[in-house]
């Protein structure tokens, strides 16, 4: 089963409306990387190095063709659209053409940035991280 | 071989039991792990897999990522049938069941507050698709004969968008906006693109809305009644979810 549109609904609470195991990919993906609880374990690997693995699919940088196949290219969207959208800011704006490629090539730059950042405070955790 | 405890999520102790076919993590059956008055949900998990060196390869393999995202959520999915469950972030891992424990008592006071907040409640995804004209062909900016070509093309495929996205902006808005006072709380997320799903049209809304489990037909009614009924645009619900969405404090949300 997968996301469906809304049918009619028998009482009681309803099964299911894909979040089964077959749900789209990106809705599972936007919960269990984005969202859920955040505490360490003994691996610790999942504060940073997910977050940056999360910017990474956003820009793209893993693969390019998977990830619009997982339906995560949020990035490359029409710019005016989901920037829009997101904001709800929708009916707002008529007929600009750069103003929305220069809020995505902003984020983007953001996103760029952290990184940077990120990748420089996991090298210096590398160097420091106790080998036994 | 080295194993790890791989935590899929914390509950509070309940009555029943996984279902027994349930299977989590590279096929391992989960399991309860009880310590003072919180569980957590844990399987084992392969050191060549979760350990420190190779996750970090593994996460940048997407058929992997994929793999073990959709059995996380299994995992969770299963629990959030029987009890409330926080699901962990993706890839929370542990040496062993001491480790679990050290987890629990360090988290313990967040777990309860969380659990608390979030007993009997769960979370529903609403979607508004608009399918909206495509854009003429793919063609890049070069091929316009002019800078100026392009921008009148663009401009006027925008125009011939716009009266579809005013009627998708309204609608999500006016959803949203019912759907929030119907909840317990809304949040939004960011807008998908839907190849996955195989759902045409641009995705324009996409929320995830905490509601009370005994709420959630109501809820669903709600959505039902909210259904646009102009051509072109299409509302998909999604759920119930563990409330992912809702896990994080207040302040990192």
């Amino acid at each position: 089963m997968s996301n469906r549109q809304l049918e009619g609904v028998a009482g009681g609470l309803p099964s299911s409306y894909g979040a089964s195991e077959s749900a789209n990919l990106a809705d599972i993906l936007e919960r269990v990387l984005d969202k859920g609880i955040v505490i360490a374990g003994d691996i610790r690997i999942n504060l940073l190095d997910i977050e940056l693995l999360t910017i990474k699919l956003r820009l793209v940088i893993a693969s390019v063709d998977k990830a619009k196949e997982m339906g995560i290219d949020w990035w490359e969207d029409d710019p005016a659209l989901s920037c829009r959208a997101r904001r709800g800011e929708l009916a707002d704006g008529r007929g600009e053409l750069a103003d929305g490629g220069g809020e995505l090539a902003e984020e983007n730059e953001r996103l760029q940035r952290r990184i940077a950042e990120l990748e420089s405070v996991l090298q210096t955790g590398d160097e420091r991280r106790d080998p036994a | 071989m080295n194993q790890l405890r791989y935590v899929y999520a914390v509950t509070r102790p309940f009555d029943g039991a996984l279902p027994e076919d349930l299977r989590g993590i590279a096929g391992e059956p989960p399991r309860l792990l009880s310590h003072g008055d919180l569980v957590a949900v844990v399987s084992s998990v392969s050191a060549d897999d979760f350990g420190e060196i190779p996750l970090r390869a593994r996460l940048e393999d997407l058929d992997w990522l994929t793999g073990t995202a959709r059995a996380h959520q299994g995992v969770v999915a299963a629990l959030t049938s029987i009890t409330c469950p926080l699901p962990l972030r993706l890839a929370t891992v542990c040496r062993d069941d001491s480790g679990v424990r050290r987890l629990l008592d360090t988290g313990r006071e967040r777990f309860v507050r969380t659990l608390e907040r979030l007993d009997g409640r769960v979370e529903w995804g609403v979607k508004v698709y608009a399918e909206t004209p495509a854009p003429e062909a793919d063609t890049p900016a070069e091929s316009a004969s002019t800078g100026r070509d392009y921008l009148r093309r663009r401009l006027s495929e925008r125009r011939s968008r716009e009266g579809t996205w005013e009627l998708a902006d309204a609608v999500s808005r006016r959803l949203h906006e019912e759907l929030s006072r119907r909840a317990e709380a809304g949040m939004l997320h960011r807008p998908q693109q839907a190849q996955l799903s195989k759902a045409p049209g641009q995705n324009v809304l996409n929320a995830a809305y905490l509601v009370p489990r005994e709420d959630s037909t109501a809820f669903i009614e709600c959505v039902e009644g909210l259904r646009p009924d102009q051509p072109g645009l299409r509302v998909e619900l999604t759920g119930p979810w563990a409330p992912y969405s809702f896990a994080g404090e207040e302040s990192d949300r």
